[in-house]
């Protein structure tokens, strides 16, 4: 059992075609969870959602502005959206005094619908733009071709040759965790009660802007290499699953990045060789699969986290 | 635009006018149900339900195709659908109640790990048999070109019977909503018309994803309601609105998507509805955006003035720039600040009602009985309005004869 | 660490009974003195409204430094909301509020707040310690994190409320009292000018109430403003210097005795006493 592990892993095909989108994927879960952690306990977890969901208007609006299918231009369609939806959201749930579920359902359909309008009718679609890929990624696709082996690691010029997404990855990784350590205190904080935040000056607004920017462009970093359900699915599911097992939040944060990059890791190779353990050709999508093993995560944590239960239980509950 | 009009009076084919009859009465069924989910606080829920269908849908597809039937059955999709949706929602309440996740967080994740599962399914599909799985991923945003005609019957029949149901449990579903404890102790089944209630909303998802597809499915049980709800405050009026304007969307949408080439009827029904949402965020009286501005600029300019005046009656000058504008503007100080012949009527008339409001709560709202005077006085409504006239004559009787109050 | 540091750090407590010495040998000599309005928040011409009608009324009212003050009145009566105006939580439609003299966003370092305890989230996954070094955000700035000797501090506020052992504890395991208990040291860890309260005596067992009181009387006498609203009136007049009588307007306001007077009661209460006074 071990032995053909071992050789399996040590192989040149392995490490040209299974170790890029293990670790893309695996970047991508840690991206998107890290501010997962804050929008779970603000109660914003759908934010994700519909930010997923509107990036799709997003990329469309971005072509038929400029031509271009460059990833770039998409990527600031995409994040521009899905800032105009935190606003419409936002606006929403003020002027209309909505509850926040409400809010967002009705903005993200909105948009997503007229991004499918404007797909349909500019025949945006027939170029290249689908929404499948949008919805599964691309990640059984970022290969590393100048790989040889486990030695190209150490070699400049095959590294150069990487699949551009894990570079963007790990920027977004090396961004996210830098922006929670710098703002760790105030998030903290803020997060907490944000009345008393408002009080002693803590930059309420700013912070709660700060976060849906950052949800936004965690998405779009991840969106074009893993694609939407698996954006969602690693806002929510890891930091879920590691709040059901941590009683601080340094621990859950902590933990909540192992669950992301195991899901990762364990999903993708269960997309991958499951088939062929279970004697069938082919592989299965392995966004998918990384979505279905978080949800298997979190699942198991529901029924053995340690700090699954709610820990007052009456006492918190007469508070209410 | 006459296709549209064709399509709108039902004579653009009979396929066309199946369609949009059976969208008119989904969204008339998704907007009633709707209130309901959504007074119930469970709006999101819903997007669990619909994410949740595809695992659903791909399940019951390959079984029928290893039964050696035809996979792209509708009424067996969608019972398939149904069912994954309904155990989706289930395992979400579960969750919310059980452990310490908020239940948007169940929502988010049963809607994420479901859905995975289902594009995990459709690739094994796939990779089954390329080709016969090209109907299923109309379900992703729906489809009604190129539609059977035995499927419109399906969508227009199942459409009708939600919204029969809808209308049928109207009344138990109106009480629970409104007071559960209320309807509990009158012997209404509170927990049945809980379940019917997401039963309902399962089922317009399921019926929907043919026509608006599973992404936006969600919206017929969410924006018909939040526009229906600017517009009243009683349950009863709120459901028929919503279902009246669910159905208005319905019926638009699939009729604009039947005049020309390349409009997805799913699109239009969303964008429709929303179309309506945003006309009633802004427009309702009362509750609409521009009411709701224009009522709190009223309040503060009254407020303004007052304390203008006040300061006048006074002899002393306003400090405040705010209330100088407000004076300014109606007119009661001159551009050098000095007060009007009107501002010093009106100066004198706070001052009046500031001595008649302190002699009131000096004491005399007490000795004179009106004590509702106590309770709902705000400092701003005029006097006139909340006593009679009988009544301020004795009040000011009462102050000419005992001088100032304490 | 040094020493300079540790000293900052033990100030405020050393502070505290340094100017209690103070504050009571100036109560003393002068206990008649009345405090001019400027020595304290005083708030001007203050109005909300949510709706179409205001919420609260061009409210005029003082809480002088060294004395506790109450804010009473009937469910509705706006008591939470001129609370959050005052402090900026909610907007004002008119009026201004002043700290020792400065406008409210020149004055954050001046005041603490102690939030409704059911308005926070308990599950959240933090423990004590956590929440009372959340006090001393102000003295930390951006991007620092909390060090040992902020610990130390947080520490000794928690001593303060009897809390000191529940330090690792899980906030969520906390009764009511002791979750209000955390609250107050976290307020007491900012050190500020002017205390505002809202109801912190709502669900807290007896014990936690006598040592809320307690550290409360502690501030008074330091020379603080501590404003609270309150709900019960038959232990307002033992534990409150001074009363504001609210019900949308301001009713009374004054030393304790002379405003919550039985006739000012029904008048601010619409003289369905009996049903207001049981909490």
């Amino acid at each position: 059992m071990i032995d053909p592990l071992i050789a399996e892993i040590s192989s040149p095909e392995f490490v040209q075609l299974s170790l890029p989108p293990m670790v893309i994927g695996a970047l991508a879960a840690m991206s998107c969870a890290l501010p997962g952690n804050f929008l779970l306990l603000r109660r914003q977890s759908m934010l994700a959602d519909a930010v997923s969901h509107v990036a799709l208007p997003g990329i469309v609006a971005a072509f038929l502005l400029t031509g271009s299918m460059a990833g770039g231009t998409m990527m600031l369609g995409a994040g521009a959206a899905a800032l105009v939806a935190a606003g419409m959201i936002e606006a929403v749930r003020r002027v209309g005094r909505l509850e926040p579920g409400a809010a967002m359902g009705v903005v993200f359909t909105a948009m997503f619908a007229l991004g499918v309008l404007m797909l349909e009718r500019t025949g945006a679609s027939g170029v290249h733009l689908d929404v499948e890929h949008a919805l599964y990624g691309n990640l059984e696709s970022l290969i590393w071709f100048d790989a040889t082996g486990w030695s190209s690691a150490a070699d400049p010029r095959a590294l150069a040759g990487l699949p551009a997404p894990l570079w963007r990855l790990a920027a977004a990784l090396a961004a996210m965790a830098a922006l929670t350590r710098l703002f760790w205190k105030e998030l903290t904080i803020s997060t907490f009660d944000p009345g008393h935040a408002q009080v002693i000056g803590v930059p309420v607004r700013a912070l709660s802007l700060g976060l849906t920017g950052a949800t936004a462009a965690a998405a779009v970093a991840a969106f074009d290499a893993v694609g939407s359900i698996l954006v969602i699915a690693m806002f929510i599911c890891p930091p879920a699953a590691a709040r059901l097992c941590a009683n601080t939040l340094s621990r859950q944060v902590w933990l909540s990045m192992l669950f992301a990059a195991l899901s990762a890791l364990v999903g993708y190779v269960l997309a991958g060789y499951g088939p062929l353990w279970l004697g069938a050709r082919g592989s299965v999508s392995a966004a998918g699969m990384i979505a279905v093993v978080s949800g298997l995560i979190l699942a198991l944590a529901c029924v053995a986290g340690p700090a699954r239960r709610r820990a007052g239980g009456a006492l918190g509950a007469e508070g209410r | 635009m006459s296709e549209f009009l064709r399509a709108l009076t039902l004579n653009a084919g009979y396929n066309a006018a199946l369609v949009a009859v059976g969208a008119a009465l989904l969204g008339a069924a998704g907007g009633a149900a709707g209130t309901f989910v959504g007074l119930r606080r469970r709006a999101l829920a819903t997007d669990a339900a619909a994410h949740a269908t595809l695992p659903g849908v791909a399940a019951a597809f390959m079984l029928m195709a290893w039964l050696g039937g035809d996979g792209r059955w509708l009424p067996g999709l969608l019972a398939g659908s149904a069912l994954s949706a309904a155990l989706g929602m289930w395992l979400a309440d579960r969750m919310a109640a059980r452990t310490r996740l908020p239940e948007d967080a169940a929502i988010g994740a049963i809607l994420s790990t479901f859905y995975g599962l289902g594009v995990v399914l459709l690739t094994v599909i796939q990779g089954m048999n390329a080709g016969k799985a090209a109907g299923l991923s109309g379900f992703l945003l729906g489809q009604t070109a190129g539609m059977l005609r035995a499927e419109a019957l399906t969508i227009a029949a199942a459409g009708a019977l939600a919204g029969l149901i809808a209308f049928a449990l109207r009344r138990p579903m109106t009480l629970v909503c409104f007071d559960p404890g209320h309807a509990a102790a009158m012997g209404v089944p509170v927990r049945a018309v809980d379940l019917a209630i997401m039963g309902l909303a399962v089922g317009v998802t399921v019926i929907g994803l043919k026509i608006v597809g599973l992404v936006l499915v969600v919206a017929l049980l969410i924006v018909p309601p939040a526009a229906a709800r600017f517009w009243t405050d009683r349950v009863e009026a709120m459901t028929a609105l919503a279902a009246l304007m669910g159905a208005a969307a319905g019926w638009i949408g699939a009729a604009l998507s039947a005049s020309a080439q390349d409009m997805p009827a799913g699109a239009l029904i969303v964008l429709t509805a929303f179309g309506l949402f945003a006309l009633s965020m802004l427009a309702a009286p009362r509750r609409g955006a521009l009411a709701a501005l224009a009522a709190r600029r009223a309040v503060r300019r009254r407020m303004l003035l007052r304390q203008g005046l006040a300061a006048l009656a006074r002899g002393a000058a306003p400090g405040d720039a705010a209330q100088l504008r407000a004076l300014r503007r109606a007119g009661m100080i001159g551009p050098d600040g000095a007060p009007t012949a009107r501002g010093l009527a009106a100066a004198a008339e706070v001052a009046r009602d500031m001595r008649r409001r302190s002699f009131l709560r000096g004491g005399y709202a007490l000795d004179a009985g009106l004590t509702e005077f106590l309770t709902r006085d705000d400092g701003l409504t005029p006097l006139e309005r909340m006593l009679a006239p009988d009544q301020l004559a004795a009040l000011d009787a009462a102050m000419a004869s005992g001088g100032e109050a304490p | 660490m040094s020493a300079a540091c540790e000293a900052a750090a033990a100030a405020g407590p050393a502070r505290l009974a340094r100017d209690a010495a103070a504050g009571a040998a100036e109560r003393a000599g002068t206990a008649t003195m009345a405090l001019a309005p400027a020595q304290g928040m005083s708030v001007r011409g203050l109005s909300v409204s949510y709706g179409r009608i205001p919420a609260i009324m061009d409210v005029d009212a003082d809480f002088p430094l060294g004395a506790m003050t109450a804010i009473i009145g009937p469910n509705g009566a706006g008591k939470s909301t001129l609370l959050k105006a005052a402090l900026g939580l909610v907007p004002r439609l008119t009026g201004e509020v002043r700290v020792l003299g400065r406008p409210l966003e020149r004055a954050r370092d001046l005041i603490a707040y102690v939030p409704q305890r059911a308005s926070v989230d308990w599950e959240f996954p933090a423990r004590v310690i956590d929440v009372a070094l959340m006090g001393l955000y102000r003295r930390k700035g951006l991007w620092r994190l909390f060090d040992r000797n902020d610990r130390r501090r947080a520490m000794e506020c928690l001593a303060m409320v009897g809390m000191e052992s529940f330090a690792r504890r899980q906030i969520g395991e906390l009764s009511g009292g002791q979750q209000q208990r955390v609250f107050i040291a976290r307020a007491l860890a900012q050190d500020a000018q002017a205390y505002l309260l809202d109801e912190p005596f709502a669900g807290v067992d007896a014990a936690t109430e006598r040592a809320i009181v307690a550290v409360l009387r502690q501030l008074r006498d330091a020379g603080r403003a501590v404003v609270c609203v309150h709900h019960d009136l038959s232990t307002a007049p033992v534990y409150f210097d001074r009363a504001l009588l609210l019900n949308r307007v301001v009713v009374a306001q004054g030393p304790t005795a002379e405003t919550l007077t039985p006739r000012n009661l029904r008048l601010a209460y619409g003289g369905r006493l009996e049903t207001a006074a049981t909490p």
